[in-house]
């Protein structure tokens, strides 16, 4: 592919996804018309104060935070992916979503047993970030200690999944000994939701997530001589220690902001780069970086407008939705392309 | 004279190569003395597993010595950081690239790592040291093919090639003619061969194929079973250093010929 080509495609995706941030600030249960919709964005009022309120309040933040949560996590998986030079690595495999989980359950379902020790009232909004950022703080920690005793990134790779069945196994026990309106609770977060943020919240993410761009950018470098394994890397003059700890910094703060606000979000970190490489068939870092961006940002708000678009008052999990669509294409995928790149 | 002393490149003091575990040390090759000078086609031969990757890659800093010393330029390779280092020595390497959809054009300019920016943004002498690499072996034509559709001969022009573009005064190559027929492991070795004469460059690589090798190399180093020789190649050959590379009754060197003959029964 030249890099016209490339632009030309890029651009396209881009154009995409600005028609998909529209079309999914259009759905819901309330219908609002396009064109007053149009205005709102355009800085007018609409025709009806509850119309102003629905979208400034509710379908714009939450637009807005299906852009974050798909393109972070499409990053992250794009990085585990490079440095673990495995096609399977992702924030999941890792175990680093695992250990958000972990935190959120040790927070909903740990507040029934341990009583008093633990907020036992009404779980605020805040406590949730941050108890699933330190889980998934606590699980890259041990796996970075783990990644600089073992050299071999396989062997990585390996630990990342038996730490995600480590804290899956907490968790069962923890929901063992719970209340069942907690286990309900867990259970609903863990379907993921891009709703229910505050602009003070999603200011909160938006710092994270450019923290965490930023620092994505300044390893393209080393994550492009990754491509060529880690002895290539090493006589090319890449940091390797350094350069793999920043990625594995910026994977944990990523997944942990968006493990927080929006539940565990299976599927896109996975899929997305492979998506990504087969529609721009290149691995270089500089072109699949934002194009993996935008794609995961477009898939998830399909994603969040297909869980919509029963038109009823319900919202599907987006949890499931992502599973359920996304599985389907990646083994589609695949089974087309028969190679699989990193 | 000085100047003689200058142009030795690569030499080695006391080493001893090999692995090391938490509890046991495995020596693999010990009180290795090597002094490489600039501008020379160096050959390590040896049997399968006797140490010559396991040197290789100690000279290129990818494992540590055991003991002893590895000098590049006068200068210990503990003292140089990487980043220089990939300044003074290219790699090429056995190992299988990670499969990735990288064009041979993208693979050779990743050669340019060390001078380019914290982006890796190629500069127009990046563009121009990219452009002689890929004219010295040849692969015009394979430019902006991916790397995975290539042959191996092909391959291995392409990772000489990136080997080049780094613009080291060394390159070390692990077996560049595994997996290669004997047609293109000679064009592998006039390559090397070119490459040394026209650029002054210094080549160390280690094969199987000894015939060849005899007839390419400026220097051996020598592989047998309890030490490491190396020298000029017609020294060797006069000291009959070859008679004990394989074992004599299968293997023989013969001198007149300078090749190694199989014996028959």
């Amino acid at each position: 592919m030249t890099k016209e080509n490339y632009t030309k495609h890029f651009i396209l995706l881009s154009i995409l996804l600005v028609l998909l941030f529209f079309v999914n600030i259009s759905l819901g249960s309330v219908s609002i018309p396009i064109d007053e919709i149009l205005a709102f964005l355009t800085g007018k009022s609409t025709s009806k104060e509850s119309w102003n309120i629905i979208l400034f309040n509710f379908r714009i933040p939450k637009a807005i935070t299906a852009v974050l949560v798909g393109s972070g996590l499409s990053i992250c998986g794009l990085l585990m992916q490079t440095l673990f030079r495995n096609p399977l690595a992702g924030p999941f495999v890792l175990g680093i979503s695992s250990g958000a989980s972990l935190g959120v359950a040790i927070l909903i379902l740990g507040s029934s047993i341990f009583g008093g020790f633990l907020l036992t009232s009404s779980i605020s909004n805040w406590s949730l970030p941050i108890a699933s950022s330190l889980g998934a703080f606590l699980v890259l920690s041990a796996v970075i200690i783990a990644a600089n005793k073992v050299r071999n990134t396989m062997s990585i790779l390996i630990i990342g999944l038996m730490f995600g069945s480590l804290t899956a196994a907490v968790i069962s026990i923890l929901a063992y000994f719970s209340e069942a309106n907690k286990i309900q609770q867990y259970l609903f977060w863990s379907f993921g939701s891009l709703g229910n943020l505050s602009w003070n919240e999603l200011l909160v993410f938006s710092i994270i997530y450019i923290i965490g761009i930023l620092g994505t950018i300044s390893v393209i470098k080393p994550l492009n001589s990754f491509l060529l394994g880690e002895n290539y890397a090493k006589s090319l003059g890449i940091n390797i220690k350094k350069s793999r700890n920043i990625i594995l910094l910026i994977t944990s703060l990523l997944t942990g902001v968006v493990t927080a606000f929006s539940g565990p979000i299976a599927f896109v970190g996975l899929a997305v780069p492979h998506i990504a490489r087969m529609i721009f068939t290149s691995s270089n870092h500089k072109i699949l970086l934002p194009a993996v961006a935008v794609l995961g940002a477009t898939i998830l708000l399909i994603c969040d407008s297909i869980a919509q678009l029963p038109t009823s008052e319900f919202t599907l999990p987006i949890n499931a939705i992502t599973s359920i669509f996304g599985a389907p294409v990646v083994i589609w995928l695949l089974m087309r392309k028969k190679r699989i790149f990193v | 004279m000085s100047e003689i002393k200058e142009i030795s490149i690569l030499k080695t003091e006391n080493l001893a190569i090999g692995y090391t575990s938490k509890k046991s040390q495995n020596i693999v090759a010990s009180n290795i003395n090597l002094s490489i000078e600039k501008g020379r086609l160096v050959v390590v031969l040896g049997k399968n597993g006797i140490g010559k990757s396991t040197l290789l890659r100690t000279i290129a800093k990818v494992q540590r010595p055991l003991s002893g010393s590895v000098l590049i330029h006068q200068k210990n390779l503990n003292s140089i950081s990487e980043k220089d280092l990939a300044k003074q020595v290219g790699l090429v390497l056995t190992e299988r690239l990670p499969e990735s959809q990288l064009t041979v054009f993208e693979l050779i300019a990743l050669g340019r790592q060390p001078y380019t920016n914290w982006l890796d943004k190629l500069s127009k002498t990046d563009l121009r040291k990219i452009d002689f690499s890929i004219q010295q072996t040849n692969i015009e034509h394979l430019k902006n093919k991916k790397f995975y559709e290539l042959s191996d001969g092909q391959l291995q022009r392409v990772l000489i090639a990136r080997a080049i573009a780094q613009d080291t005064e060394m390159i070390i190559l692990d077996e560049p003619t595994a997996h290669l027929d004997l047609h293109h492991t000679f064009k592998i070795f006039t390559l090397l061969q070119k490459l040394v004469s026209e650029t002054q460059k210094t080549i160390v690589l280690s094969t199987h194929q000894v015939n060849l090798a005899i007839k390419f190399a400026d220097e051996v180093i020598l592989f047998s079973d309890n030490k490491v020789k190396s020298g000029s190649t017609a020294t060797l050959i006069h000291n009959n250093d070859f008679d004990n590379l394989f074992p004599k009754e299968i293997i023989n060197f013969d001198k007149n010929l300078q090749q190694f003959i199989i014996n028959k029964k």
